[in-house]
């Protein structure tokens, strides 16, 4: 019980990454290989807002989610939006060399070893049943929830959310219905970058701030949006919970070297069996 | 003399002896040599990946992968069962062939990024099998390969590469220009119309991906025996991305743009290595410049070159039009 409650948390940082990825991919139809190094350095400006200013905890978090839009936002008009309508693939190494940027900027600015990051509540373990649980714990399970609500609340009813779901349908038509499309996707960047810090933040006190921390968390959160389907918000976050209980249950009954296999495996025969991810819809054939 | 430096074979003869003479030219270097070598083995695992990707349209960033499977088979195979070399080699492309199956059947079903993440896990799942399975590969402290006594110096066995490079860059070329590589195109342009016309796309497809195992597995081989040494780390994650650049930079669709970003990604970390962590700055800003100004790779900057020298030649104007519509569709078609 223990195990499965401590891998459902370790699933709401995969899940909030994969809230992000799947954000700025059903917008934008760009897979960001780039997210977690985005994230990574939003967790160190919240770390220099920490020690060199020594502001308090939801202040420099804060503070570092606002950078965090900046950085989405300036990261779109600088470089992606100019691959917009480029092939996929391009999109895809694009973000690749922006990861490799991102990582050796942090790695000349910071330098390689690691730092220790403050968790967002401090205290004792509570007991509920046989199972301990962190105040912090807690904490991030009622963000990552919450925040999934209302993302899903956003996106199917607002006015931005709306236009989210129609740019990506079709750029044009929607251009040529008057949403400003460039604006919607600044939005999406802003939001998912914001999102990507979020996961930073959460994941930092337990795997230490370095500039490679957030790389096994990046992969294992594409594992879980790909298993949502990658364009359902929800499914997201339920395909991130559903990694981080299966990789824990792995690393616990066989050997926790091997999780990541396992975790491939895993996603291997479910996509053999519905190559749209569980919460996928119908499968699209593509245009001829 | 100009027709004679127009026709693309005079180039390929002077790349040969360029090739041929080269370890008189860098005078015993070890260095060189092992650069040239390296620029040799990404070369060919570029073009085998710029098979499936740019001529195939389906993605993997997991190749690395493959380069470790071959490279321990090679080792594998000659510790344990002492084979000779021309029986490993081959049969080390074949073992890595053999496991793409596994990612190759899924493939037939999936697409885009789907396709990305299942050979992302696969090409980090293969160093921790290798890192756990002690009793096959060694674990941490990796296998030694010893090279045939025949070719045992570097210099002797930088000829057997050379051989090899240029044996398999006239397989893909031959299997590019052939029925199976016409295959491959229409399966990119768009499966529906591909299968309308009678291909049989779900075999294609992983025989798209048995093909370009098969030559990357003989990349890692030929790695394992130049290096003498393999261990689990040698080929990671980035060197996925890195082939994944290269062929991106170099120009998609094209060998000579394979062989390009080849010998561009080898030779940038040699130069910025003494700089230490600024080698991914740069590698991250050439990979983002070429992407964002030149998005058809370098090789569209030698088409540009050619317009220019043509324009003075009307004679070979008109048909070059046509061979230049035809290469400007190609790479403006290649996409996933």
């Amino acid at each position: 019980m223990q195990i499965i409650v401590s891998g459902l948390i370790s699933g709401c940082i995969y899940g909030l990454a994969a809230l992000g990825l799947v954000l700025i991919f059903k917008t934008t139809e760009v897979a960001n290989f780039a997210h977690g190094e985005m994230a990574m350095i939003t967790t160190f400006v919240s770390y220099v807002f920490l020690t060199s200013y020594g502001f308090p905890y939801f202040v420099s978090l804060v503070l570092s989610l606002i950078f965090a839009t900046i950085f989405g936002i300036v990261v779109y008009l600088v470089f992606m939006k100019r691959v917009q309508s480029a092939p996929h693939l391009n999109q895809i190494v694009l973000t690749l060399g922006l990861f490799m940027v991102f990582n050796g900027l942090a790695g000349i600015t910071w330098g390689n070893q690691p730092f220790s990051f403050p968790e967002a509540f401090q205290g004792d373990s509570y007991k509920i049943g046989n199972v301990f649980i962190t105040m912090n714990e807690i904490f991030i399970v009622i963000l990552t929830l919450v925040l999934m609500l209302v993302f899903f609340v956003i996106f199917r009813f607002s006015k931005i959310g709306l236009g989210m779901q129609a740019a990506s349908q079709d750029t044009m038509a929607s251009e040529l219905m008057g949403i400003k499309v460039s604006g919607v996707f600044m939005a999406a960047w802003a939001i998912g970058a914001a999102l990507g810090g979020i996961a930073g933040m959460m994941t930092a006190p337990v795997t230490f701030l370095s500039p490679n921390m957030m790389s096994e968390i990046l992969v294992l959160s594409f594992a879980g949006a790909v298993l949502g389907g990658f364009v359902n918000l929800p499914g997201a976050v339920f395909g991130g919970l559903l990694v981080g209980v299966f990789e824990n249950l792995i690393s616990y009954y066989i050997a926790p070297e091997l999780r990541i296999v396992f975790v491939f495996l895993l996603i291997l025969i479910i996509l053999y069996v519905r190559p749209q991810g569980i919460f996928g819809g119908a499968k699209i054939v593509k245009k001829v | 003399m100009n027709q004679l430096l127009m026709n693309k074979k005079t180039w390929l003869f002077f790349l040969l002896v360029f090739m041929l003479i080269y370890p008189l030219i860098a005078g015993q270097s070890g260095y060189m040599i092992s650069i040239a070598v390296m620029i040799c083995i990404y070369a060919i695992s570029a073009m085998s990946l710029d098979l499936l990707i740019g001529y195939g349209g389906q993605i993997s960033i997991g190749h690395a992968g493959f380069l470790s499977v071959g490279g321990y088979s090679v080792a594998i195979l000659a510790s344990k069962l002492g084979l000779p070399f021309f029986m490993i080699l081959p049969l080390s492309g074949v073992i890595t062939a053999i496991i793409s199956l596994i990612i190759g059947l899924p493939a037939v079903r999936l697409s885009g990024h789907f396709l990305a993440v299942i050979t992302l896990g696969f090409g980090l799942s293969i160093p921790q099998i290798a890192l756990n399975w002690d009793g096959l590969t060694g674990g941490y402290s990796g296998l030694s390969v010893m090279r045939p006594n025949w070719a045992a110096s570097d210099q002797q066995f930088y000829y057997v590469i050379i051989v090899m490079t240029v044996l398999i860059t006239w397989l893909i070329h031959n299997i590019l220009k052939s029925r199976m590589g016409r295959a491959f195109v229409a399966i990119r342009e768009s499966e529906v119309a591909a299968q309308a016309t009678g291909i049989n796309v779900p075999f294609y497809k992983t025989i798209m991906f048995v093909i370009t195992a098969f030559f990357t597995g003989l990349a890692g081989g030929l790695y394992g025996y130049w290096i003498g040494f393999i261990s689990p780390y040698d080929f990671n994650i980035a060197t996925s991305f890195l082939l994944l650049g290269m062929i991106v930079i170099g120009g998609l669709a094209s060998i000579r743009g394979a062989i390009i970003g080849a010998v561009i990604f080898t030779i940038l970390p040699e130069l910025t290595s003494s700089f230490i962590g600024l080698t991914n700055i740069i590698l991250g800003f050439a990979i983002v410049i070429i992407i964002l100004f030149r998005p058809h790779g370098i090789i569209s900057l030698l088409d540009l070159f050619n317009i220019k020298r043509f324009n003075e030649r009307d004679v070979i104007k008109n048909e070059f039009i046509i061979s230049e519509q035809k290469q400007g569709g190609r790479q403006r078609n290649a996409k996933i």
